[in-house]
């Protein structure tokens, strides 16, 4: 077994012996996927399997006049030309709404546009083929007539009486509204020594995972059961809805994941040309694939932010602050996605603005308007990013105006460590939280105070750095208040399956599921630390509907807090039905007996008394030799959900340093710190690379990605090329640090991590650029991505 | 469009001997996926941008998506395939692994050829080197700072064990 990194276990009660909890184990599919031999979706082929293309449509709103298919029926290859109103037989329409998001509406989708094609890239007709090159050549030959309608394109507008409805069955383009007022926020801004208030834009932007969303969907007329490989999040809720719409039964849908190309909640949603591939393979009676394009995904996949935020803060001469106030617009698309909605992230973002502050006044209303552009759901951190840099630049903002360190204003303001449970102003409830003690950790690791010395003196260089800091909270561990609640079929509990096989070593089953995370290596840990075998004795089986415990999969922070905690639990049962059937083979009580390193010993001495390959060939294969009455069970099922709190909050501090060149606009990224606190760590190295991953999706949206859409609902940037993500040359190395402060609600303690990295550096760099171009008497910039003209223009130079 | 024309090739693939009738605008990276069904190389974007689909080709490398097949006729290609069981990126699998230099994993075949081709240069690249090196193969998972970290540790263990 190797260890890459050894650090002892952080909490007693988990520190069994030969515990794996809190060691960097390396993950145990690394080498299949560096040696190439992965098995992504895109890479599998099945007998008879047909690809398919789409013909999509060109405009961002148009009536579909007419589709001749006669051309493209008779092109080289072509197994099918299906259009909406065909596939419309086998496959129903979804609404993408939630009953708890009160008022949230959206209208009937279909898998392909009927009548109406309501954004630049839905897709229009499908064609399957005996190649994707031989469907792409047919789409060509597609002729469609469009009536060319007027495109909501612009939020702002989007309400306004004269703007046309996109949905005029719905009554307006609103999709959903929430308004919050607590406290008395007109008094505490007129108690105020000052006020700031500004506008916040976020750009929309993508995913872009490097593998895009990919199905291959088999239905087998036979058997009247449809198999589907599809890169997603979430097998159990994809079984679900294909088996709905199609009008089957949950069991006749079996959904498989193996390796997936990146996700970051990208592929956690149900994609309409995804549910039709699942329907053509219906409708023609063989196994369909549909891999995108990168046009294809930049046009479909869902996009997330674009929020418009008014915000305002007041603050006292000695720090407190006394009032946050936000007005949030966000442009979605033309329908709510289904079935997580397009609502989440403005919800998200009038829970969280001001959650890791005392400030007990707190207004806010979000807007979510729809538009005829791409859709908009839940990207990584879902809502943080927004909130995050709001509060936090609102907090850097007021520290400037009164002149205070904007630690020190921090200080002043930020939940105290030793005051929980509490609650934010917005309602959101807090078990335990840790932010002074991340703020000093923070301050420490990265010499603050000698940072701020060396930016004095560039400054008087002409050297102008700036150091940015947020403080952030992170929605971890979701409970059914998240989806169950507002009564969508996405299961907030998991579960683990794990079995003695007959040498001694354990198969784990689970409901979480692998991107890359690191899920298999976490469960892994768990279940061998619990149980009590090395490593290198456990196998972990997931993303396969037919063979896992019915559970929610990887997203919104669950896998290690809720999947890991179910493996806890499983483990444990396992063991103590182990030491039962070895109590009666050694003639000892279970009690005194304990499973270390795949042995059986005395649980005080620590002595050998029987292998466990030993008690599962005697429990295997002669049973007839144990005493009457003792019927082993080898295999333990377990279930966790969290009771106690509906999320469990973590918390964290992030810090940017960088230089602007004054006279391009350029900024270097010097140096990145985060320090958050997710509970206990199981694994420290995985921790640090979802922090780091993270952080640099969180840069990406500060300085780079932005789908850009002209006033015609044209995206005009949908490629690689012209979309630019963070690449390896522009991004700084990353330091990451850790407070460990466990949820009682598990006993492995463990709360999310894979969100905080991104929740909180877009709003660190953000700062960090203000701090850089604040002596040069420039307007805070305040609108995402912060390209090197917006520099300029801030500075006056263009 | 269609009517595609078809050419015949001779080209050697992991030291493998091939001969093949292929379309005139089938790329390379198609042509090892589909025709070949070495899945290792990956598409990401289809226009030279990502990087996944990294190979090399008469000891350069190259990206799949932007070279057709038939350019390769009489070419040698070495995919990750072949990388991998010849050993010779095996110092670098290892280092990616220990320092978990991948996640999702879709893009680490074209990273590590990427690598492979900076490293045989000799010498210890500076983390600068390396990033600036990398360029041309984007990542969304690890953030990068992993992958410099494995590339470091291999640039300077080859050159203690080459001394």
């Amino acid at each position: 077994m190797k260890i890459a990194e050894d650090v002892s276990p952080t909490l007693s009660a988990l520190d069994r012996p030969n515990s794996y909890i809190g060691r960097s184990v390396p993950r145990p599919n690394l080498q299949r996927l560096a040696q190439g031999r992965g098995q992504y979706v895109s890479d599998i082929t099945l007998p008879r399997m047909g690809q398919v293309a789409f013909a999509r449509s060109p405009h961002a709103h148009a009536r579909i006049v007419a589709i001749d298919t006669v051309a493209a029926k008779k092109a080289p290859g072509v197994i099918a030309v299906v259009t909406g109103t065909e596939l419309a037989q086998v496959m129903t329409p979804w609404v993408g709404v939630l009953t708890h998001l009160k008022g949230l509406k959206s209208a009937p989708q279909h898998a392909i546009a009927v009548e109406r094609a309501c954004w630049q890239g839905e897709a229009v007709c499908a064609v399957v083929a005996r190649s994707r090159a031989e469907a792409e050549d047919a789409v060509e030959l597609i002729e469609i007539a469009y009536e060319e309608l007027p495109a909501v394109a612009d939020p702002e507008t989007a309400l306004d009486a004269g703007t046309p409805l996109i949905h005029p069955e719905l009554g307006d383009n609103l999709c959903f509204e929430r308004k919050l007022d607590v406290g008395d926020v007109e008094k505490a801004f007129d108690s105020s020594d000052a006020v700031v208030e500004t506008t916040f834009q976020f750009g929309r932007h993508t995913g872009v995972t490097m593998e895009s969303r990919s199905i291959v969907a088999d239905w087998n007329p036979a058997e009247q059961r449809m198999t589907v490989y599809q890169g997603t999040q979430a097998p159990h809720m994809m079984q679900n809805l294909f088996a709905k719409h199609l009008g089957l039964a949950d069991a006749q849908v079996r959904v498989i994941t193996k390796d997936v190309g990146g996700s970051f909640g990208i592929k956690v949603h149900a994609y309409a040309d995804e549910m039709a591939t699942v329907a053509l393979s219906k409708l023609l009676r063989r196994p369909v694939k549909y891999v995108p394009d990168r046009i294809e995904s930049f046009v479909t996949d869902i996009h997330a932010r674009d929020h418009r935020i008014k915000a305002k803060i007041g603050v006292k001469n000695d720090g407190t602050i006394t009032a946050f106030e936000i007005d949030d617009l966000t442009g979605v698309g033309p329908y709510s996605v289904y079935p997580r909605t397009s609502g989440i992230e403005a919800n998200q973002v009038v829970s969280l603005v001001g959650g890791a502050y005392t400030c007990p006044n707190y207004r806010a209303r979000a807007r979510v308007v729809f538009q005829n552009k791409n859709v908009m759901s839940q990207y990584r951190a879902v809502g943080h990013p927004i909130a995050t840099a709001v509060t936090e630049g609102l907090v850097e903002l007021a520290a400037a105006k009164i002149g205070m360190d904007p630690l020190e204003l921090r200080r002043r303001n930020l939940f105290p460590d030793d005051g929980y449970p509490a609650q934010s102003a917005a309602g959101l409830k807090f078990e335990k939280l840790s932010h002074h003690e991340a703020l000093a950790h923070i301050d420490a690791m990265m010499n603050y105070a000698g940072l701020r010395a060396e930016q004095a003196r560039l400054r008087k260089q002409g050297i102008y750095r700036g150091i940015g800091f947020a403080s952030f909270i992170e929605v971890t561990n979701p409970s059914a208040a998240f989806y169950g609640v507002g009564g969508a079929r996405i299961t907030s509990q998991d579960g683990a399956t794990i079995r003695l096989d007959a040498q001694g070593s354990i198969v784990v089953q689970t409901g979480v599921t692998e991107q890359g995370q690191g899920t298999e290596a976490v469960i892994a840990q768990v279940a061998a630390s619990a149980f009590g075998v090395p490593l290198d004795k456990v196998r972990v089986i997931l993303g396969d509907t037919d063979n896992t415990p019915l559970g929610g999969g990887t997203w919104a922070s669950r896998a290690a807090g809720i999947g890991g905690e179910a493996a806890w639990q499983a483990g444990k049962a396992l063991r103590a039905n182990v030491l039962a059937v070895a109590g009666s083979i050694l003639q000892a009580k279970p009690e005194d007996l304990d499973i270390r390193d795949g042995v059986v010993v005395d649980a005080g001495s620590g002595n050998e008394r029987l292998p466990l390959h030993e008690l599962a060939r005697i429990a295997y294969f002669r049973p007839d030799t144990l005493p009457a009455g003792v019927q082993p069970e080898l295999m333990a099922t377990r279930h966790y959900v969290p009771r106690d709190w509906p999320f469990a909050f973590t918390n964290g501090i992030q810090a940017s340093y960088l230089e602007i060149d004054t006279d391009t606009g350029f900024i270097k990224l010097l140096k990145h710190w985060c320090v958050e606190d997710c509970g206990t760590v199981i694994n420290p190295q995985l921790v640090d690379e979802q922090i780091r991953g993270g952080v640099v999706q969180g840069i990406g949206a500060a300085l780079f990605e932005h789908c850009l859409y002209d006033e015609r609902g044209q995206l005009l940037n949908g490629n690689m090329a012209d979309y630019l993500v963070p690449m390896a040359a522009e991004m700084p190395d990353i330091e990451c640090g850790h407070v460990v402060s466990p949820t009682m609600d598990s006993e492995l303690g463990a709360k999310g991590t894979g969100e905080a990295g991104t929740a909180g550096a877009s709003g660190a760099v953000m700062n960090a650029i203000n701090d850089a171009l604040r002596p040069l008497g420039a307007a805070p910039l305040t609108d995402m991505p912060f390209t090197p003209g917006k520099i300029l223009q801030a500075l006056g130079k263009v | 469009m269609s009517a595609a024309t078809t050419l015949d090739i001779a080209l050697t693939v992991n030291g493998e001997p091939i001969q093949a009738r292929v379309d005139a605008r089938r790329s390379l990276v198609d042509f090892i996926r589909e025709d070949l069904s070495l899945t290792g190389s990956h598409i990401g974007c289809e226009q030279g941008v990502c990087g996944a689909c990294t190979m090399r080709v008469n000891d350069e490398i190259v990206r799949g998506c932007l070279t057709l097949a038939v350019q390769c006729d009489g070419a040698t290609v070495e995919t990750i395939e072949g990388l991998s069981d010849s050993g010779e990126v095996a110092d670098l699998q290892e280092a990616f692994e220990q320092r978990n230099a991948l996640q999702c994993g879709f893009c680490t075949p074209g990273v590590i050829a990427a690598a492979q081709d900076l490293l045989r240069r000799g010498g210890i690249p500076s983390r600068d080197q390396i990033r600036a090196h990398l360029s041309g193969n984007y990542c969304r998972c690890t953030g990068y700072h992993a992958i410099v970290d494995a590339i470091e540790a291999v640039a300077n263990a080859r050159v203690s064990t080459s001394r």
